[in-house]
């Protein structure tokens, strides 16, 4: 994956959840959760479209680390080439 | 015409969704209500066949009317008394009964709307943008209607004050007398509509709280809780659950709280003609607030029987349909206690307001990682702050008190959830 894709592939996931979502705007280092006002159970559903999309399943100590549009970015485009790579 | 509000006296039948005939069983949704402040879908309460649909789409017939009459049962339909406090201007996510009203309002085929939303689900602006080339109709009582005629009124431009946002007479006559100014504002009914609604909802929420701080003497009570227990075993759990089904901590927090609620019936239930009746079983109402503004208060029913895992699922359907305007009738029932929780907002502690005529408010702050002394050690814990506002007139600060203490223990023993 590439970090275009990555970062589309967040950018769809995002409007899903909130559909009015002004992302052209979004900085790639933007607090996710306070930016579009994500709850824990939005979050949730975030990472679980985020893991269906990807194809892997991303556990809850990674994805803790998914604050910004940077962080889920890097951590698709390094976790997809792991996953690559096994496969 | 069930009564879905403390303040509610009349409602609008928006939609049938059963016709002469067909069987009925407790708790099928057979229609779709305006409560002026949101659609409400709502449920038969008996089993038996359609006989007859007595109020006509559109029609607004006042609490306790009779809706249907049910062949094979004696009564009509409209659950009982039900409470639903506070609700929001609707934001359909999914076409909603709202969208699907105005389409049929607007004499448009919801099939061949273009739909704009990044689900391929139908908004209303699509709706309302394709009604735009023709006369947007406002609903708009007979007597307004003559008095805007005879007086060159622009009935686009009043706002109405009626149920669901109707013009009335008066709001004409109001119009009149303002500057001529306010005639030239937006007349899109799509406008018109949200903002009765935001009023509308501001104004229950505006007399439901001046009543409980009118009525109830409030004390509170605050006390910080280690979660460390209960995080690690959600952890461990979450695990071996698929991604999206994972536990939260508000899953924890508010099974804590409808299992203490049991523990401390004192806590439970409402004050009514001067005297505390106690409540059958634990109905957590769950306060939520919404993107679009404003708030829902949803039932857990019986929440202190369930399982952690059963609140999670239950939380995170409500909150969804709560968002999509898609609630229940039952769902807006009479909590016997309620939760606000506010960890999602980043706040430390809610001190609330009693929903009367409940007699006691839980509230949950953020779990915050602080330094915290345990065994004579310091060390770095999750920690959240509980709270509650209770009624004087019901209980006294040692039963709060236990209360408390009850949802501390519970969050040390996460296994026995």
């Amino acid at each position: 994956m590439t970090p275009d894709q990555a970062r589309a592939m967040l950018e769809t996931t995002l409007r899903e959840i909130v559909p009015d979502a002004d992302l052209s705007t979004l900085a790639p280092g933007a607090d996710l959760r306070s930016t579009f006002e994500l709850d824990s159970l939005d979050f949730v559903e975030l990472v679980d479209k985020l893991s269906t999309r990807a194809g892997f399943r991303i556990e809850e100590d990674d994805a803790d680390g998914l604050r910004s549009a940077e962080a889920v970015t890097q951590f698709l485009v390094t976790r997809s080439s792991h996953v690559g790579q096994q496969a | 015409m069930p009564s879905l509000g403390a303040d509610m006296e009349e409602g609008t039948l928006l939609e049938w969704l059963v016709k002469p005939g067909d069987t009925v069983h407790r708790g099928d949704i057979v229609a779709v209500v305006d409560t002026s402040k949101s659609a409400v879908e709502v449920e038969c309460f008996d089993d038996g066949v359609i006989d007859a649909l007595l109020v006509d789409p559109g029609q607004v017939v006042p609490v306790g009317a009779v809706l249907a009459r049910i062949e094979g049962s004696a009564a009509a339909t409209g659950p009982t008394s039900t409470g639903l406090h506070v609700v929001s201007p609707v934001t359909p996510i999914a076409p909603s009964p709202l969208v699907r009203h105005r389409a049929h309002e607007l004499g448009i085929d919801l099939a061949a709307v273009h739909a704009t939303g990044a689900d391929g689900v139908v908004h209303r602006r699509d709706i309302e943008g394709l009604a735009h080339a023709g006369p947007a109709r406002a609903r708009v009582s007979p007597l307004a209607r003559r008095l805007a005629e005879a007086n060159g009124v622009n009935l686009g431009a009043v706002s109405g004050t009626g149920a669901g946002g109707a013009i009335r007479a008066d709001d004409v006559r109001q119009a009149m007398a303002a500057p001529a100014t306010s005639q030239a504002s937006e007349p899109t009914t799509s406008g018109l509509d949200a903002d009765q609604r935001a009023i509308a909802m501001r104004n229950s929420i505006a007399a439901l709280m001046s009543r409980s701080k009118r009525e109830i003497p409030h004390y509170y009570l605050s006390t910080t809780v280690d979660l460390q227990r209960t995080s690690e075993w959600m952890r461990e759990r979450n695990r071996e659950l698929p991604v999206g089904e994972r536990l939260v901590p508000s899953a924890a927090l508010l099974l804590a709280a409808a299992r203490a609620a049991r523990e401390v019936p004192e806590l439970n239930g409402h004050w009514v003609d001067g005297a505390f009746r106690p409540a059958a079983g634990v109905d957590l109402g769950l306060i939520l607030s919404l993107r679009s503004g404003g708030l829902l208060v949803p039932v857990l029913a019986a929440a202190d029987t369930l399982d952690v895992s059963q609140v999670m699922a239950l939380m995170r359907d409500l909150t969804r349909r709560a968002r999509a305007g898609r609630l229940r009738g039952s769902e807006l029932s009479q909590p016997s206690i309620s939760v606000s929780n506010l960890g999602d907002q980043g706040v430390e502690s809610v001190l609330g307001v009693i929903y009367p005529p409940q007699v006691a408010l839980i509230g949950f702050g953020a779990v915050i990682q602080r330094p915290w002394a345990v065994d004579g050690l310091l060390g770095v814990r999750p920690l959240v702050t509980v709270t509650l506002a209770a009624d004087h007139r019901a209980t006294d600060a040692a039963i709060g008190a236990r209360l408390l203490k009850t949802i501390d223990r519970i969050l040390q023993t996460p296994e026995e959830t």
